[in-house]
């Protein structure tokens, strides 16, 4: 066994001496969008340093800064991300960017919620017809969102409508569009998502379906193995204005995606 | 230089050429990870199935019994108990080969080394028996009687060798938990089928799946021609 591992070792020794990388642990909705394969490498090329991106749901990339097996964490869920860094896990949080959340079903709209900007009076409408719902049930920060609009609505939805699939946005809409049920999405994902078929938006523009996005530094006084000074270089650069304009220049079809968030002096 | 192209957004309405540049390093990347684990497999998991037929190893049934059970491994499960061991607060966290292909490498070694046991067990199993009291009564001894089973066994170690590169080409499961599947580092042909379907390219993850299932069809009839080759020599 631990000659195999040498073996593996030297095979991999190469990729060792490569340009100096952080790992980002974050989220389905960032890479799936498409964002990172627009904002990494403009990333890379002022500064030199590689991103790995790990793209899990919100709450596992927290459990994966937790473990210290990533540097750095952009997620979207900020009740989570504040409990994460009042725990010590985190340090330096910044708001980055945000989008909004969508109500995305089928164009024939069986609970009727079509054109409505009121996503808590949506939900309640979908628990009372019944309608099917993709859930992401994941623990990721889209799912977390979905869950706080059940809580507005008074609602504790369960029943066969009610699916919980414990997958990703992706799988989600996927599935959504399989089955003609309805599921909360984050736009980003949605103008980047290729297999609609008769998924429409359905609900959009309400307030609460804001969508804010932080980034931090996993604490390296918790993990020795955090890369803090590449790690920050990749923050400091994410809030100037020249990655804020990296955020505000990513589009699909004239879209804008996500929107910058730092108030800069 | 392909980092960009993958790990970019227009990879759904490539040119030829783009889509290719794409493809390249993820299919070599796949091929690297599971071909060096097969490899590596098969140089423990061939003398070791075969031994296990011949000789009075303590405790064989058990192994055996073992390997067999073993081929129904889930890979979610080896990804995940390499994952805790392999974690920064795991006991393995120091060595930093989480997210690595050497990761993926060694999660594919575990799922292979089963399938070659104990089908090189079986194999050499019929060969034993066949000849194994020519071979002890010539007074051979164990090393030179464990290569000629294998040498006359061929056919089977190659059955076991194919069917443990298999194992490893075709599984998803553990590499997207070890390997993370992080764009141009450790993004196989299965991650991207799993990531394009996410993302609703749902032709573009079936042309992956079209080439991943015409690379299985050459390795094995590059393998079978081999051996018929030397067969008839």
């Amino acid at each position: 066994m631990i000659r195999i591992l040498v073996i593996l070792l030297l095979w991999t020794a190469p990729a060792w001496a490569e340009a100096p990388f952080i790992t980002l642990a974050s989220t389905t909705s960032t890479e799936q969008s498409g964002l990172f394969g627009h904002l990494l490498p403009a990333f890379t090329a002022a500064t030199g340093i590689e991103v790995r991106v790990i793209a899990v749901g919100t709450g596992q990339a927290l459990k994966i800064g937790q473990n210290g097996d990533a540097d750095v964490l952009l997620v979207h869920d900020r009740a989570a991300e504040l409990r994460f860094v009042a725990e010590g896990w985190g340090v330096g949080r910044r708001d980055v960017m945000y989008n909004d959340f969508i109500l995305v079903g089928p164009r024939t709209d069986p609970a009727h919620i079509g054109g409505g900007h009121d996503a808590v009076a949506a939900f309640q409408a979908i628990a009372a017809a019944q309608t099917p719902f993709i859930s992401r049930g994941d623990d990721s920060g889209t799912h977390a969102a979905e869950r706080r609009f059940w809580r507005l609505a008074g609602i504790e939805p369960a029943g066969d409508w009610y699916r919980a699939i414990g997958g990703g946005m992706g799988a989600a809409l996927n599935m959504a569009a399989a089955t003609g049920a309805t599921t909360l999405a984050d736009r980003g994902t949605w103008l980047n998502f290729n297999n609609r078929q008769d998924l429409v938006v359905l609900v959009a523009g309400d307030r609460r379906l804001f969508n804010p996005y932080g980034v931090m530094l996993v604490n390296p006084a918790r993990h020795k193995s955090v890369k803090a000074e590449l790690g920050q270089r990749f923050i400091d650069w994410l809030i100037s204005p020249a990655g804020q304009d990296a955020v505000s220049g990513y589009r699909i079809g004239g879209e804008q995606l996500f929107f910058p968030d730092v108030d800069v002096p | 230089m392909h980092r960009v192209a993958w790990g970019g957004v227009p990879l759904y309405k490539p040119g030829v050429t783009d889509l290719y540049a794409a493809l390249l390093p993820v299919i070599l990347l796949s091929l690297a990870v599971s071909g060096t684990a097969t490899v590596l497999a098969s140089l423990i998991g061939l003398p070791l199935g075969a031994a296990l037929a011949m000789f009075r190893v303590p405790g064989r049934r058990v192994w055996v019994l073992l390997a067999n059970a073993l081929l129904g491994l889930p890979p979610v499960v080896v990804g995940l108990a390499l994952y805790v061991t392999l974690s920064r607060a795991g006991p393995f966290g120091a060595t930093g080969l989480l997210y690595t292909p050497a990761a993926m490498g060694v999660a594919q070694f575990l799922l292979a080394l089963p399938v070659v046991v104990a089908l090189a067990h079986r194999g050499a199993a019929r060969v034993w028996g066949l000849y194994g009291d020519e071979l002890r009564s010539d007074g051979a001894g164990r090393g030179r009687a464990l290569g000629v089973v294998l040498a006359i066994g061929r056919a089977e170690m190659l059955t076991a060798v194919l069917a443990g590169f298999g194992r490893t080409m075709s599984e998803v499961g553990a590499i997207l938990i070890v390997g993370g599947n992080i764009a141009a580092h450790t993004r196989t042909m299965t991650t991207s089928i799993v990531l394009e379907t996410s993302r609703g390219n749902l032709g573009l993850a079936l042309l992956l799946g079209v080439v991943l299932v015409g690379i299985s069809l050459v390795v094995n009839a590059a393998a079978f021609w081999l051996t018929q080759r030397r067969d008839n020599l």
